[in-house]
């Protein structure tokens, strides 16, 4: 199964990156973009038994910093059923 | 005294900072791989070094801080042996846990390569007790991500402390309150974006990190 891990800055910490791609967008004459923030996708191809609770020790033991990174878990909708 | 140097692929200071400590120490450091999973006994200092160890992967220094040899450095350190972690070294520490806070991107996103005048903060460390706060430090750094975040609970915390030891004078890459080095609550980790080890030689420009070493291995 395709599980797929969002990393995201967290609100309030400096993102120089997006800062700079925000700042691209407007030299290429884009209008109304407001803000942008940059983040990470990290697909991962598990086994089926791996549960939601094992997914979420990986982002906190490594795919994620917490200190400065939030994450979110898109799990398939047929694994969904199988936990509900 | 006894020290180690841990190679991870990617250091590259590693060899700079083995110059340093055996220069003033008179004794040639271990150089330890990070795939094993014990350091020499009876070490007295462990030094995590600069460099882009597996090219900064995920994040700087997280992929590094979950290799085998980080176990034994973590049991080194709650132990009491002094650990020195220097730019990639200290984003290890952080991303360990030994050192609170990370390491994010320089906040004008450029690399920064040059001398930076620090102020020595707290010279009442065993890193730092060979030098005056009064006197301002010139020590080069070279890095992408040094800019140092915490949270104000955290930074406030530090600061209450004394456990923020060296600070820019100018704030060259976004650090939360001008914040280069920290050393740990106990006060035997040290990580700070400077590296101190490429100035123990006149030849190089200028000697101003002689006295950490000479702090540290005394």
């Amino acid at each position: 199964m395709k599980v797929r891990i969002f990393v995201t800055l967290k609100q309030g910490v400096l993102d120089p990156q997006g800062k700079a791609i925000h700042h691209a967008l407007e030299s290429l004459d884009f209008s109304g973009v407001n803000d942008v923030r940059a983040g990470k996708l990290i697909e991962l191809d598990l086994d089926p038994s791996v549960g939601r609770e094992e997914i979420e020790k990986m982002c906190d033991k490594l795919l994620a910093n917490t200190v400065i990174e939030n994450y979110d878990i898109e799990m398939p909708e047929s694994a969904l059923e199988t936990v509900s | 005294m006894q020290s180690a140097v841990i190679v991870f692929p990617g250091s590259n200071c590693d060899r700079d900072m083995a110059v340093a400590l055996e220069t003033v120490s008179g004794k040639k450091p271990h150089m330890v791989w990070h795939g094993d999973s014990e350091l020499p006994a009876g070490l007295d200092v462990i030094a995590v070094p600069g460099g882009f160890s597996y090219g900064d992967y995920l994040r700087s220094g997280a992929m590094a801080s979950r290799s085998n040899i980080i176990k034994p450095v973590i049991e080194a350190a709650t132990r009491g042996v002094k650990i020195l972690g220097v730019c990639n070294g200290f984003q290890i520490l952080t991303e360990t846990g030994l050192l609170p806070g990370a390491l994010m991107r320089n906040s004008n996103i450029h690399f920064v390569c040059k001398d930076a005048a620090l102020d020595v903060v707290n010279s009442n460390t065993i890193f730092t007790s060979g030098y005056d706060e009064k006197t301002p430090v010139s020590i080069p750094v070279a890095h992408h991500d040094g800019n140092f975040f915490a949270d104000d609970e955290v930074l406030d915390r530090l600061e209450g402390q004394n456990q923020v030891v060296f600070r820019y004078r100018d704030n060259i890459n976004g650090s939360s309150r001008n914040i280069a080095g920290i050393v740990n609550e106990a006060g035997n980790v040290l990580g700070m974006m400077p590296h101190p080890e490429r100035a123990i030689d006149e030849k190089h420009g200028g000697t101003d990190g002689l006295a950490l070493f000479e702090s540290l291995l005394s």
